[in-house]
């Protein structure tokens, strides 16, 4: 088993934390894991984006050049990461806040309105939660109880509240289907 | 110890030196290695040990100087520009022989460069760093499980020597996480025997100097005799290397740091359509496994050297085999190759050396093929680059001609 992951958005949308906690998840999982995050001059509104491998085997590369998911959470992700995804791969596009549509073909889209569904559970703050939620659901690569336990881990100062609404937000977009 | 924990590369290599029994760290910010006196700032406190942000790099590695003196465990750490700086007070502890451990956490140069990983610093890591007539230790991580159990080989290497050793990571494997484990039992520095050079309270023996230099007439030759003796003596000793897939390889990839994951991943793909390529990875660059890739290229004609810089490393490796193989070189200075990338140069140079059994054969056809340029008289082969970008490949001479590049 091996899978490569990008995850793409605006700096403050969670996109690195949500890539710390697949790596989390997959260690839970007794996978091997890496986690490598684009640290150029990234800021608050800027964009940020991180690779995350989960693999049975030995990681050989941190850097995933071919991904096979890419998680997009705003609409520059899109026109940079379309193309990485490798053929046969999986795209999730935050619909709430990308409008564009991808143009391959070659590939299974799923668009997730995280930013929607995290209000209606209560927060924006939780999007990505839902968008690794619908990771999981649809690649089957992690289970939805594994990155529940990994947010204690890696969130190790948050409020349980807030914890419960991001099992909440997990939970809701692992019941996406293409 | 036991436990997988997922860190920073950065993390781990200072909660490694820290579980080592380090209990001084002086530092200066810089990216991409901000995390270790991130950590330190207050692990080090925690653990009893002493955490310094000093002014600048220069003061850093003074300070360093000082306290190594005392016959602590110390540490310093930076990127790239800020090991320059260091370079003079690393160079005084190589001359007062001071057991000292640093990390250098490169990034993109010459000059301020840019943050990304880079391995341009090679020379200067194995080659001295600093002025005078020396070596430092240098290992090599490629991973994060790596970055944080080789302060303690570091520590004890630096100490059975007393000399400088180093960390050569770069900004890839400071900055992402992986699970590690601490392969050891943590370090009380209590337990640690003063060496007999140390200084501190003389009260009650003969009184210790430490110093860098020694004006009296023939002595300090006698001194650089006496290093250049025990620099012999760790080359025969300490290397270290990690081999995979060579038993059947046609062709080797030689690759150390994140090079050999990428290289390892271009092996991978190499190895799925039956193409027999293997890896080898110095640990140690210097002392660096001259003999072990000497004894290797008896039966393996064909090395792919992949590197994040122009070309530094595979001098060190032409120098190895000395010209009784062929050499290719697939560099990217500034730029991290993709597993794929590497796999596609690896393809095509297979295919080339396929037919290298009937090398005669070989030699008629080649110039053949080059319609172009039938006058030049160095076969020099240019592998197209994957990429538009700065890719690109030396050849050496072939292996059938005598002598090296130089």
């Amino acid at each position: 088993m091996y899978q490569g992951i990008r995850i793409s958005g605006f700096g403050g949308q969670g996109v690195i934390s949500a890539g710390i906690l697949l790596a989390q998840a997959g260690l839970l999982e007794n996978k091997n894991v890496s986690w490598f995050p684009a640290y150029g001059a990234e800021m608050r509104g800027g964009t940020a984006n991180c690779s995350v491998v989960i693999a049975s085997e030995e990681v050989s590369s941190p850097v995933v050049s071919r991904p096979d998911t890419v998680i997009v959470m705003n609409e520059p992700s899109l026109a940079k990461f379309e193309p990485l995804v490798k053929p046969g791969g999986l795209l999730i596009i935050n619909s709430s806040l990308v409008n564009s549509k991808p143009k391959r073909t070659d590939i299974k889209v799923a668009y997730v309105p995280c930013n929607k569904i995290a209000e209606e559970i209560g927060t924006t703050k939780i999007a990505n939660m839902v968008a690794l939620g619908a990771y999981a659901g649809l690649t089957g690569a992690l289970s939805v109880d594994t990155i529940a336990k990994a947010l204690g881990k890696v969130f190790k100062r948050a409020k349980p509240e807030m914890l419960e609404l991001n099992v909440k937000a997990l939970k809701r977009g692992a019941e996406i289907k293409i | 110890m036991g436990e997988k924990i997922l860190m920073k590369g950065n993390e781990a290599l200072a909660e490694g030196a820290v579980l080592a029994g380090c209990r001084f760290f002086s530092g200066y910010p810089i990216t991409p290695q901000n995390e270790v006196p991130e950590y330190m700032s207050w692990r080090l406190p925690e653990a009893g040990g002493t955490f310094i942000q000093a002014e600048s790099e220069v003061s850093a590695i003074n300070m360093l100087y000082g306290a190594a003196a005392t016959g602590i465990r110390t540490m310093t750490s930076s990127s790239s520009p800020g090991i320059s700086l260091k370079q003079e007070g690393i160079s005084y502890c190589a001359g007062a022989d001071l057991p000292i451990f640093f990390a250098n956490v490169v990034r993109g140069g010459p000059g301020l460069g840019n943050i990304a990983a880079s391995q341009g610093d090679y020379n200067q890591s194995v080659k001295g760093g600093g002025h005078g007539d020396y070596h430092t230790i240098v290992l090599a991580p490629n991973s994060v499980d790596e970055m944080g159990n080789f302060p303690k080989k570091c520590y004890e290497l630096a100490e059975k020597y007393r000399m400088p050793a180093m960390i050569l990571a770069d900004g890839i494997l400071g900055q992402m996480m992986e699970p590690v484990e601490f392969k050891f039992q943590p370090v009380d520095p209590a337990n640690l025997k003063k060496p007999d050079w140390s200084l501190g309270n003389a009260a009650g023996r003969k009184k210790r100097i430490v110093r860098s230099y020694d004006l009296r007439e023939g002595e300090l030759e006698k001194m650089n005799w006496a290093r250049a003796k025990k620099f012999q003596e760790i080359e025969d000793r300490e290397v270290q290397f990690e081999e995979k897939n060579i038993n059947d390889a046609q062709l080797v990839l030689v690759a150390y740091g994140t090079s050999s994951r990428i290289a390892a991943a271009a092996m991978k793909m190499a190895r799925d359509k039956g193409i027999k390529v293997g890896l080898f990875r110095p640990i140690t660059l210097w002392p660096f496994p001259k003999k072990q890739l000497a004894k290797l290229a008896q039966r393996v004609k064909n090395f792919l050297v992949v590197e994040m810089s122009q070309g530094q490393f595979v001098d060190d490796v032409r120098l190895a085999i000395g010209g009784t193989a062929q050499v290719d070189l697939y560099a990217r200075p500034a730029g991290i190759p993709s597993g794929e990338e590497v796999f596609a140069v690896v393809e095509k140079l297979y295919q080339s050396i396929k037919p290298a059994k009937a090398v005669k054969k070989v030699e008629k056809v080649k110039p053949a093929k080059k319609a172009k340029s039938p006058k030049k008289a160095k076969p020099t082969r240019k592998l197209k680059p994957v990429k538009k970008k700065t890719v690109k490949i030396k050849t050496a001479k072939k292996a059938t001609r005598k002598g090296g590049r130089r």
